[in-house]
């Protein structure tokens, strides 16, 4: 998805957001990762300047004090960003990869099922259905390696083990990971 | 990490931007690693140490040789790598940094300012720092080639060669040129 990011190209617009819509993003963050409830008011504090970034390809970017939190294209879910994941690892569902998948995940490759089945993967215990952003962990490491949204369920990647598993959206040192706003 | 003290800090590495345990992967592995060493020597304790190796073979889920080819790939990128970074080097030192005088009518002229981009200067606030500087405006222009200029209302080309050169010093002296005035009255 950021695959071909550049902020200075391809931004279109930047303004504040109304009170009101930051509310409704809000209720929508926490509809869609519940475990962000504790964290809510630490990430988006009542008064402060949310600044919305339009960009190129229906992406837009959600800042605050310059740094990009969240990020959304189109209408999918809003999606934090790793910086954010990072910060506060329980936000997100996670699923570990093997270490010879980290090389490729780290230049942007999807996640295939085998990657996330072998010894040194794990999927949680609890199914997580698909279409769901995941935080992509690694073997070995404590902190995320990328975000994704499963294309199938966790169920469904042990039983099928055969093709994406999970579609990458975010990834360390990815164009948007090297973005800063100032 | 301002805004919020709360919430868990990651460190991440000055030369690659990934947190240290990633720099294994990165092509500037090498420099990564020293830079641990120099800014954080307990952390890098703990990922390069004799015990955190030891640990990472006995977990590693590919066989040795697999390993070692790896091991031989990683190698031939970061020589890449070493070599694109050379030749940026190259090509920046190569690059002109051209001041040309423009003239708008009879006596009025303005500076245009080209070639800073290449050396990583941020066009907008040097254009900002000229206008305020020589107390005129100064603006950020395309020129007819499409590419970003700085374009100071006013000559003041020697004044800007001088002012370059003092406030910039990773532009080489010799870098800062004045475009030829002919060529410039075709070109407009």
């Amino acid at each position: 998805m950021f695959k071909k990011f550049n902020l200075q190209e391809s931004i279109s617009g930047q303004n504040p957001v109304k009170a009101s819509v930051v509310r409704g993003i809000r209720s929508k963050l926490l509809d869609q990762f519940p475990a962000l409830e504790p964290h809510i008011d630490d990430i988006l504090p009542k008064k402060v300047n949310f600044v919305q970034i339009k960009c190129k390809d229906r992406i837009v970017l959600f800042a605050i004090n310059n740094e990009i939190l969240f990020f959304q294209h189109f209408d999918d879910p809003i999606t934090p960003t790793l910086r954010l994941l990072h910060r506060y690892p329980d936000i997100l569902p996670a699923v570990q990869v093997d270490r010879g998948a980290i090389k490729f995940v780290l230049s942007g490759a999807n996640i295939m099922c085998p990657g996330l089945t072998s010894p040194g993967a794990k999927l949680p215990e609890q199914s997580i259905p698909e279409d769901t952003i995941v935080a992509v962990m690694a073997e070995g490491k404590e902190n995320a390696l990328a975000i994704g949204i499963t294309k199938l369920s966790t169920d469904e990647i042990k039983s099928v083990n055969k093709g994406i598993g999970v579609d990458l959206l975010q990834h360390l040192g990815d164009p948007l990971w090297k973005t800063n706003l100032d | 990490m301002a805004q919020t003290a709360s919430g868990k800090t990651v460190l991440y590495c000055d030369v690659c931007s990934l947190p240290p345990e990633y720099c294994e992967f990165s092509a500037s592995r090498k420099k990564c690693e020293q830079w641990l060493m120099e800014a954080h020597p307990r952390e890098h304790e703990r990922l390069y140490g004799d015990q955190a190796i030891a640990q990472k073979m006995a977990m590693t889920t590919l066989s040795e040789d697999k390993e070692a080819k790896e091991a031989a790939k990683l190698e031939k990128a970061e020589q890449k790598n070493e070599a694109r970074i050379a030749r940026n080097q190259e090509k920046k030192m190569s690059s002109k940094v051209l001041i040309k005088r423009v003239e708008r009518n009879k006596r009025k002229s303005v500076t245009s300012v080209y070639g800073l981009h290449v050396f990583g200067i941020d066009l907008k606030s040097t254009a900002k720092m000229l206008a305020n500087h020589f107390a005129c405006g100064g603006s950020v222009a395309k020129n007819p080639q499409g590419q970003d200029e700085i374009v100071v209302q006013g000559d003041f080309s020697h004044e800007i060669l001088d002012l370059l050169v003092a406030k910039f010093p990773v532009i080489p002296r010799a870098n800062i040129e004045f475009a030829a005035e002919e060529k410039k009255k075709k070109a407009q």
